[in-house]
C-alpha cells in the first residue's frame, strides 16, 4: 500500500486534532506516514501519531525549518515525496499550510486542491465554493494529488499504526533561507479554542452593540469550550480583534455547531461559516438571511437569550 | 523602487456567482465583475510605499478583456501604469499555471517589490503569493498586516493563529496583503480623469514567453470533474422570544447532545 503523506500541525509540541483528521482520513487512502517539520518532536507527540494510525513518522526537527517563512518545509515535502513516493499527500487547509502544499506543488510537478472538505474515490475531493452555493468535486490530474483538507471536516477515529520513526536530515537551501523569522509575538488568546480548529464557535455581531459588552459571547463560549468569532461588521467598529473575523475576508469556519449572535448573514459572513453542521442563531430582526441557514433560531434581544442560553447550559452540566 | 501590484478582477460577491456548464470554469458574464477586495489594500500599500520611497506602481492584470475594467480602477487610485496579461489560451487556468503566467510577465517587466492580496474572493486558495515566491525565487512576505522597506531591506508582520510573526528579508520579494493592513484610498475625479491617458501595455501569452502547455485548461494540474448547487439546508425551527428563547436554545442543544 503506498504512503500517504501527512503534515503534522503542532504547537508547543502537542498534535493539532486537524492532524489527527488527516491520518483518519488518509488510513482510507493508503499507508499515512506523519511528516513532523520543526522543533518539539517528543514521544508523547510519536504515540499520539501512532494512536491515530501513522505508520511511519519522519521526523525533521532542525529549528532551521522554522526559521524560515514556509519555503523550507516544502522542500522537506518535496524531499519526501521524491523518495516515498507516496499516493498523496495531506496538509490542514491552514494559511500556512496551504502556502507549503502551494509551493510543493511547483517543486513536484503536481496539482494542489485547497480546502477540500472529504475526499473520495480516487482522490477526488470535495469542496464547498462561492460561499457555500457551489459544491464542487476536483481531482488532480499531474504528479502526487497534494491536498489541503479543512479543520473539522473528518470525524477522528483511533487506530493504531506501527508509528516506525524515520529521522530525516534536510539541508535547507539557501533560496528557502530569504524570509526570515526574527520574532513570534503572541498575543494574548486566554485557554480557548483556536478558531478554524475549533468544534464549536460562538459568534457575534452588529446586535452585540460594544466592546464591552462581547463579554456576554465569550461567557457563551466559555460555557461550551468554544472559540469567538466575530463578524466584519464587529471587527471594523473595532469592538473585537480582526484576527477573529469570520467570513470572505477573515476566517472559514467548518465547525459541528456555530452559534451566531446579533449577526444578520449577509454573504461576505457566509462565505465563511455555511458548512458549519449545526448552526443556531440569535437576531432581533426575523428577516435577517442567518435564519435562511439555522437549525434553531430565536428572535430576540441577544442580551435577554445569551444569557440565559449560558445560565442554561452551566445548568444542564 | 519599481513595484508591481497585481489585481484579480473577481464576481462580485453580493451576485449570484455561477461555474460554466460546458467547461467548468467561472462564469464570467454572470456576475460583475470588482476589483479583488483584497488587491485594493495592495494598491494602497504600494501606492504608500512609493510615496515614503520614489518609484513607480506598476498594475499587472491577468484575465478577459473585461479586466481592463479593474486596471482602470487600479489607476484612477493612483498607480503609474499598467500591464494587462490578455489571451484566450490563458483561460482556465489553475492556480500553478495562473502563477506561472504571472511570473513569467514579472521576469518580462522587472520588479523590486510584487504587491497582491492575501486571496481572491472567488477561488479563495490563497496559495497565489507563495507560488510567486517559489517560482521567482524570491522572499515570501506573505499575510502582512505591516510593511516597511529600508533601502534593500523589507520588514514585514506576518499575521499567524497566535499573533505575528516579525520577518525580514532583501528585496527583491513577494508581499500579500491582509484587511487592515490599510484603508485604500478612493479615486478623486482627477485620478479618474487622469487614469484615461495612462499607458496600458497588452501582453499575449507569446510576448511574456510563457509556454501554452502549461496554462489554460488543458495545461493545468488540476480539474472541476463535477459540481452542482449546494442543496438548501434543511428549513431550521424559529422560535419568538418569549422570555424563554435561551432555555429553548439550550433545549435545541441537549437534542442535539452538544450539552
Amino acid at each position: 500500500m503506498s504512503e500517504v503523506l501527512v503534515l503534522v500541525e503542532h504547537v508547543d509540541g502537542q498534535v493539532k486534532k486537524v492532524t489527527l483528521e488527516l491520518l483518519t482520513l488518509a488510513r482510507r487512502l493508503g499507508a499515512p506516514s506523519a511528516v513532523w517539520a520543526g522543533p518539539g518532536y517528543s514521544a508523547e507527540a510519536k504515540a499520539k501519531l501512532a494512536e491515530y494510525g501513522a505508520e511511519k513518522i519522519y521526523v525533521a526537527d532542525s529549528a532551521d525549518i522554522t526559521d524560515y517563512v514556509v519555503a523550507p518545509k516544502a522542500e522537506l515535502l518535496a524531499q519526501l515525496v521524491s523518495s516515498a513516493s507516496p499516493a498523496a499527500v495531506l496538509v490542514a487547509a491552514t494559511a500556512e499550510a496551504k502556502e507549503i502544499a502551494g509551493r510543493l506543488a511547483i517543486k513536484t510537478d503536481s496539482g494542489v486542491l485547497t480546502d477540500a472538505v472529504g475526499i473520495g474515490e480516487g482522490l477526488v475531493a470535495d469542496q464547498s465554493i462561492f460561499g457555500g452555493g457551489v459544491n464542487v468535486q476536483s481531482r488532480v490530474t499531474k504528479g502526487t494529488p497534494i491536498i489541503a483538507v479543512r479543520p473539522n471536516a473528518t470525524p477522528v477515529e483511533a487506530s493504531a499504526g506501527a508509528g516506525a520513526e524515520e529521522q530525516v536530515s534536510v539541508a535547507v537551501s539557501d533560496a528557502a533561507k530569504g524570509a526570515k523569522v526574527v520574532d513570534r509575538v503572541k498575543e494574548e488568546k486566554g485557554a480557548r479554542p483556536e478558531l478554524t480548529e475549533a468544534a464549536i464557535v460562538v459568534s457575534g455581531g452588529r446586535g452585540v452593540g460594544s466592546a464591552e459588552n462581547f463579554s456576554i459571547i465569550e461567557k457563551l463560549a466559555d460555557s461550551l469550550g468554544a472559540a469567538v468569532g466575530a463578524s466584519r461588521a464587529a471587527t471594523d467598529a473595532g469592538w473585537y480583534p480582526h484576527q477573529f473575523q469570520v467570513g470572505q475576508t477573515g476566517k472559514t469556519v467548518s465547525p459541528q455547531l456555530y452559534i451566531a449572535a446579533g449577526i444578520s448573514g449577509a454573504i461576505q459572513h457566509r462565505a465563511g461559516m455555511q458548512t458549519a453542521k449545526t448552526i443556531i442563531a440569535i437576531n432581533k430582526d426575523p428577516e435577517a438571511p442567518i435564519f435562511e441557514l439555522a437549525d434553531f433560531g430565536v428572535v430576540g434581544d441577544l442580551n435577554q437569550v445569551v444569557p440565559q442560553l449560558t445560565d442554561e447550559i452551566a445548568k444542564r452540566k | 523602487m519599481n513595484i508591481v501590484v497585481c489585481v484579480k478582477q473577481v464576481p462580485d460577491t453580493a451576485t449570484e456567482r455561477k461555474l460554466r456548464s460546458d467547461d467548468k470554469t467561472l462564469d464570467r458574464d454572470a456576475a460583475d465583475g470588482v476589483v479583488n477586495e483584497l488587491d485594493e489594500y495592495a494598491v494602497e500599500e504600494a501606492l504608500r510605499l512609493k510615496e515614503a520611497h520614489g518609484g513607480e506602481v506598476t498594475v499587472l492584470t491577468m484575465g478577459p478583456d473585461k479586466a481592463s475594467e479593474t486596471i482602470r480602477k487600479a489607476l484612477a487610485m493612483g498607480a503609474d501604469k499598467a500591464v494587462h496579461l490578455v489571451d484566450d489560451a490563458l483561460h482556465g487556468s489553475d492556480a500553478l499555471g495562473t502563477s506561472y503566467a504571472l511570473a513569467q510577465t514579472l521576469k518580462k517587466i522587472g520588479f523590486d517589490l510584487v504587491v497582491l492580496g492575501s486571496e481572491s474572493t472567488d477561488a479563495r486558495t490563497g496559495v497565489l503569493a507563495a507560488m510567486l515566491a517559489e517560482r521567482l525565487g524570491v522572499p515570501q512576505l506573505t499575510f502582512a498586516n505591516k510593511v516597511e522597506v529600508n533601502g534593500t531591506s523589507i520588514a514585514i508582520q506576518r499575521v499567524t493563529d497566535y499573533g505575528y510573526d516579525k520577518v525580514e528579508a532583501v528585496l527583491p520579494a513577494v508581499v500579500s496583503v491582509v484587511e487592515k493592513i490599510n484603508e485604500p484610498r478612493y479615486p478623486s475625479f482627477k485620478g479618474i480623469m487622469a487614469a484615461k491617458k495612462k499607458p496600458v501595455e497588452k501582453l499575449g501569452v507569446a510576448d511574456a514567453e510563457i509556454d501554452v502547455a502549461q496554462v489554460g485548461l488543458a495545461g493545468s494540474w488540476s480539474e472541476v470533474a463535477d459540481f452542482a448547487a449546494a442543496p438548501p439546508r434543511a428549513a431550521g425551527t424559529v422560535v419568538k422570544d418569549e422570555g424563554d428563547g435561551g432555555v429553548k436554545a439550550a433545549d435545541f442543544l441537549a437534542s442535539k447532545k452538544f450539552v
